[in-house]
């Protein structure tokens, strides 16, 4: 029988929620490392018992976690996340240059193939490999060389937070950073590009430039690759062209801000955003929690209310705190910075809880377990 | 050789899965430089939590306290109090009381 496990990251410990195919009842494991923020939990798609946790601290700094038995045990692996040779400068908000240093890491991308092979997002952004269960860290430096004096923080720092693995082309790969933009490698890492045309930011200098764009999220379906979806700091895009062109899909949406973003299991135009009301007003518009599902690939939208707060609501749905697991029908979870996780058991239609009161929440991963 | 006593805040001890108060041996001079190496040989998990790998620097939110003083901005070859050394007194180990 198939079961769900769900590994939530919030800025006090991670928690596990695991249930059956029918997703009605939950068992809630947690806190693990309580009192640390846990930026992102995932599974390997070759293991689903090996999982990688980000947990970091102001005070402690970075560790990342390795869990060989789904979560129920973990040992610290390594966590010297030094960048290849001497960094340089970047952009501050205020426009001067300010040395290159790593803070966290955002978000863990393991390999579809090789559970020993994973993925790290950081802060001050770059993109770093591991390919001994986490053990020892290499950067990809060839990132860096696009543009990198250029790029400067979003609002949350400038972080590496979005990594996809082209499932059918092993040498591509997309990340995303705020606020630098998206960039693809076609050669597993060793060199890289912007795909930033047609994107437009009012709030830069050159609203076209190549870099510097405060991308938010990218989201893609296993079997269309080329076909990438984008929040970004404004507008909500598309591209059909592996990223070499965008252009905007926002559509009816009640304010084409946001950050967090899934595609359906099942369905490649079935897209899923939670409109945020704007970047100084990080809660919902008209204090209404909705989902809004798009089944055309963007541009024409739904609201889904259902089981969600429609008044009065005012958390904020993060970049990392989205997704889908591979049931059929399709499961849709979030979290909030309220601390609540929910889930639809049938692609949107209907929400409910499944907890009310975590920390809150910075990144939720499912696992579909077979 | 000196077995120096330490007391490590709960988010360390958790992570080091050790006692609260812990003993390492060091080698020569018991500076607070020479603790740190010793506890990062002992606890691997703990490097990079005190201070930044790259500098040497003791991260900003981190003190060190021992015989009531702060010790935490002692230069690297400044020794510890001599109780430490001896193993009467332990090197506390502080999160600053900041943020949340």
């Amino acid at each position: 029988m198939p079961h769900i496990r769900i590994l939530v990251g919030t800025r006090k410990g991670a928690f596990i929620l695991t249930s059956d195919a029918a997703r009605r009842d939950w068992q809630v494991s947690g806190p693990h490392f309580g009192g640390w923020e846990i930026f992102h939990i995932a599974g390997s798609p070759a293991n689903p018992d090996r999982l990688y946790a980000s947990q970091s601290s102001s005070w402690f700094g970075q560790v990342i976690q390795r869990s060989d038995d789904g979560g129920a045990s973990w040992i610290p692996v390594g966590n010297d996340f030094s960048y290849v040779g001497d960094p340089g400068m970047h952009l501050h908000y205020d426009g001067t240059a300010k040395p290159w240093a790593f803070k966290r890491v955002w978000h863990l991308e393991p390999s579809p193939t090789d559970p020993d092979t994973v993925y790290a997002g950081v802060e001050d952004a770059a993109l770093f490999r591991s390919t001994d269960g986490g053990m020892s860290w290499h950067e990809l430096p060839a990132l860096r060389e696009q543009q990198g004096a250029q790029w400067m923080p979003g609002a949350g720092g400038m972080c590496l937070h979005t990594i996809l693995l082209d499932p059918v082309n092993p040498a591509r790969m997309y990340v995303a950073i705020s606020a630098a933009g998206a960039f693809r490698s076609d050669d597993g890492g060793a060199s890289w590009r912007p795909i930033n045309r047609g994107l437009h930011s009012q709030y830069i200098p050159d609203p076209e430039a190549e870099v510097g764009h405060c991308v938010h999220r990218i989201a893609m379906h296993p079997a269309r690759p080329d076909t990438l979806f984008m929040q970004k700091h404004w507008d909500v895009m598309r591209s059909d062209d592996a990223g070499d062109a965008w252009f905007e899909v926002s559509g009816n949406l009640p304010s084409d801000f946001g950050f967090a973003m899934a595609v359906h299991a099942h369905e490649p135009d079935t897209v899923y955003v939670v409109p945020i009301q704007s970047d100084s007003e990080h809660y919902p518009p008209e204090g209404k929690l909705r989902v809004y599902r798009s089944r055309a690939g963007g541009n024409a939208w739904d609201a889904l209310t259902d089981g969600l707060p429609q008044e009065h609501c005012y958390v904020n749905v993060l970049r990392d705190a989205m997704a889908v697991d591979t049931l059929d029908p399709c499961g849709v979870y979030f979290g909030t910075t309220g601390g609540q996780v929910y889930v639809s058991p049938d692609a949107g239609d209907h929400w409910r809880a499944i907890v009310r009161d975590l920390p809150a929440v910075l990144s939720v991963s499912v696992q579909t377990l077979r | 050789m000196n077995t120096v006593r330490v007391v490590l805040p709960y988010s360390l001890y958790t992570l080091a899965r050790s006692a609260a108060e812990i003993e390492l041996d060091v080698a020569g001079p018991v500076t607070l430089a020479a603790v740190l190496d010793a506890l990062e040989a002992a606890y691997p998990m703990l490097t990079g939590a005190l201070r930044d790998r790259a500098t040497g620097q003791r991260r900003p939110l981190v003190r060190f306290f021992a015989c009531q003083d702060d010790q935490s901005n002692l230069g690297a070859d400044a020794l510890l109090p001599d109780e430490v050394a001896a193993g009467r007194e332990p090197l506390l180990v502080v999160g600053a009381i900041a943020g949340g």
